[in-house]
């Protein structure tokens, strides 16, 4: 079985003076992680889609859900973990509560705050999920990387051609990652950014998919205007030529 | 939902664009699976077009021959993963005497809004026709072409008369080749002559009675009825051929697309009292008619497979210029663009 997981747990302090998550900001109309849902829910390898989110906008984003889906019933929505990695935890955990957790349980995880993600690379996610055990979605580096130690100086200038940009989706063997994760010690916790992190610091392989330069996340304000004017552009254009 | 549209910006240049697709709609939506390369697409990305056109027409989205798989169908007609192909003829209203194609309400993909080159295409489920499964990928992403043959094989049958000994095709290119292949398999007893430039691409035709070299055609040749396929600045020549060699009271048809006004030698079309008929495109009744001909005519399907030049794999934009590319070096046949952008 496949599930989708998606990450909606961030409270958006980045974005500014905003009064909710940045999820829940509209992009042309439309709240953002209804957009990046609608790219999960119509894939039909897809047995569910799990969304996790604060615990006190679970029944606004359930709402949402029921307002811009027609068949909702496929999407359910919980409460996530004080971190990243905690609530993909409770995606596995409740994956395993509800559903059916087994060896070959894929699980494909997504910021709610990147919409443009595309089929091809969902589609890549899976795939590569089941072939390798783990994947992770990432796009060349197109500025040099300086890396500082100290925050002063350069302690080190990496080969560029060696660096990634890290996007979402990042796809998993479910109890291949929860086992990894659980073998972590606190201090290894600690420096986790993200849930590839797990498996790399246990010295197992992750494959590469490659992203999509558009596939950004809506982090600030600037984000969201220049996603809102990628769209802007569409509905300005008389399509019917 | 976002939807990443792929459209030609400027000649050789193609960028990802967006269009938010609503599902709380009515409509299907439906994931392109493989694209077949056509002239009229290869026209915009080379430039070819008047640059007014390209002006009024660009951003747009190419590919008009093209099929799927269902991905989300809100109705219920169709299942999730059925193979369609999806018709680019949109009409907008029905008419008692004009076909879809021909009402000029109708829009056209890639001519008159996007083609199929996007992410997902929304489409309205009386435009899809299931494939059946003996119908491979690769076959079934070029059935509007064929249709399009269909659609004039079936004006040709309103519009001649009955006596069909000889039938003219002149044209040697993807064209020729379908209207001459379903020709001789429809019409077992008239001999089929194929009239081309390019002895190699002649060679092709097996299944013709003779081809001629156009350069070399007999002069006491004489057909009952013509076919027009080849269209651009070459189409004065081939009416002249035409006009000379049918027989009093046959009909032409005219397939071939010209940039340019074409004189015609009207005095002898009025001295042979001859019928000459355009057609262009198709509508879902030709679609639907193609699929019933692969049953009755297996032949047919062999013949027209052996069109397929390469099956090119498509996962970025990259790969997208680099199909269009291979598709101009190519005299002969079609470029089918595997899509897994």
């Amino acid at each position: 079985m496949i599930y989708a997981v998606i990450l909606a747990g961030g409270s958006g302090e980045r974005m500014g003076n905003v009064d909710k998550p940045k999820q829940y900001l509209l992009l042309n109309g439309k709240p953002i992680i209804i957009h990046t849902i609608e790219k999960f829910y119509i894939n039909p390898r897809f047995e569910r889609i799990i969304v996790l989110c604060p615990k006190n906008w679970i029944i606004h984003t359930k709402n949402l859900i029921m307002k811009y889906l027609p068949d909702y019933d496929r999407v359910d929505v919980i409460e996530g973990g004080s971190t990243r990695n905690e609530t993909i935890m409770n995606a596995i955990n409740y994956i395993e509560d509800i559903y059916v957790l087994d060896e070959d349980t894929i699980i494909v995880t997504h910021d709610s705050v990147r919409p443009f993600v595309t089929y091809r690379i969902i589609e890549e996610n899976i795939d590569s999920a089941i072939k390798y055990g783990a994947c992770d979605t990432v796009i060349t580096a197109s500025d040099t990387i300086v890396e500082s130690a100290d925050g002063n100086v350069i302690s080190s200038i990496p080969d560029r051609k060696k660096m990634y940009q890290g996007q979402t989706p990042q796809s998993f063997k479910a109890m291949k990652l929860r086992k990894a994760f659980n073998s972590l010690t606190f201090e290894e916790k600690e420096v986790l950014t993200d849930a590839a992190k797990i498996l790399v610091t246990k010295g197992e392989s992750v494959h590469l998919v490659n992203g999509e330069v558009f596939n950004t996340k809506i982090t600030y304000s600037y984000d969201l205007e220049v996603a809102e004017a990628l769209i802007r552009r569409e509905n300005n254009a008389e399509r019917s030529i | 939902m976002l939807n990443v549209v792929y459209r030609l910006i400027s000649p050789k240049r193609i960028e990802a664009n967006f269009s938010d697709i609503q599902l709380d709609k009515c409509s299907i939506i439906v994931r392109p699976t493989y694209l077949s390369i056509c002239h009229a697409d290869q026209r915009y990305f080379q430039g070819e077009r008047e640059a007014s056109v390209l002006m009024r027409k660009l951003p747009m989205a190419l590919i008009h021959e093209a099929i799927g798989r269902v991905i989300f169908d809100p109705k219920g007609e169709f299942q999730s993963g059925d193979r369609v192909i999806m018709i680019p003829n949109i009409p907008y209203e029905k008419d008692e005497i004009v076909a879809e194609n021909y009402l000029r309400s109708s829009k056209f993909r890639a001519s008159t809004c996007d083609g199929f080159m996007q992410e997902y295409v929304e489409m309205d489920g009386e435009r899809l026709v299931k494939i059946p499964c003996e119908i491979s990928d690769e076959m079934g992403a070029f059935t509007e072409i064929v249709s399009v043959c269909i659609h004039t094989i079936m004006r040709f049958e309103k519009f001649s008369h009955k006596r069909r000994k000889t039938i003219g095709i002149w044209g040697d290119g993807n064209l020729g080749y379908i209207v001459a292949a379903i020709f001789s398999e429809l019409y077992p007893n008239c001999e089929v002559y194929i009239m081309g430039l390019h002895e190699e691409k002649l060679a092709t035709f097996t299944f013709a009675a003779q081809v001629f070299n156009v350069n070399n055609i007999p002069e006491k040749l004489k057909i009952d009825h013509a076919f027009e396929c080849v269209g651009g600045s070459a189409v004065q020549n081939v009416l002249e051929q035409i006009i000379d060699h049918i027989n009093p009271e046959g009909s032409i048809a005219l397939m071939g697309v010209s940039e340019n006004a074409v004189p015609i030698n009207t005095r002898m079309v009025l001295e042979k009292g001859l019928r000459v008929f355009g057609s262009s495109r198709s509508g879902k009744k030709d679609f639907e008619r193609v699929i019933e001909l692969y049953n009755e005519y297996p032949k047919l399907k062999e013949y027209l497979l052996n069109l397929v030049n390469n099956v090119i794999k498509v996962r970025s934009i990259n790969d997208m210029l680099g199909a269009f590319e291979y598709d101009i070096n190519c005299s002969f046949g079609k470029t089918i663009m595997q899509w897994e952008v």
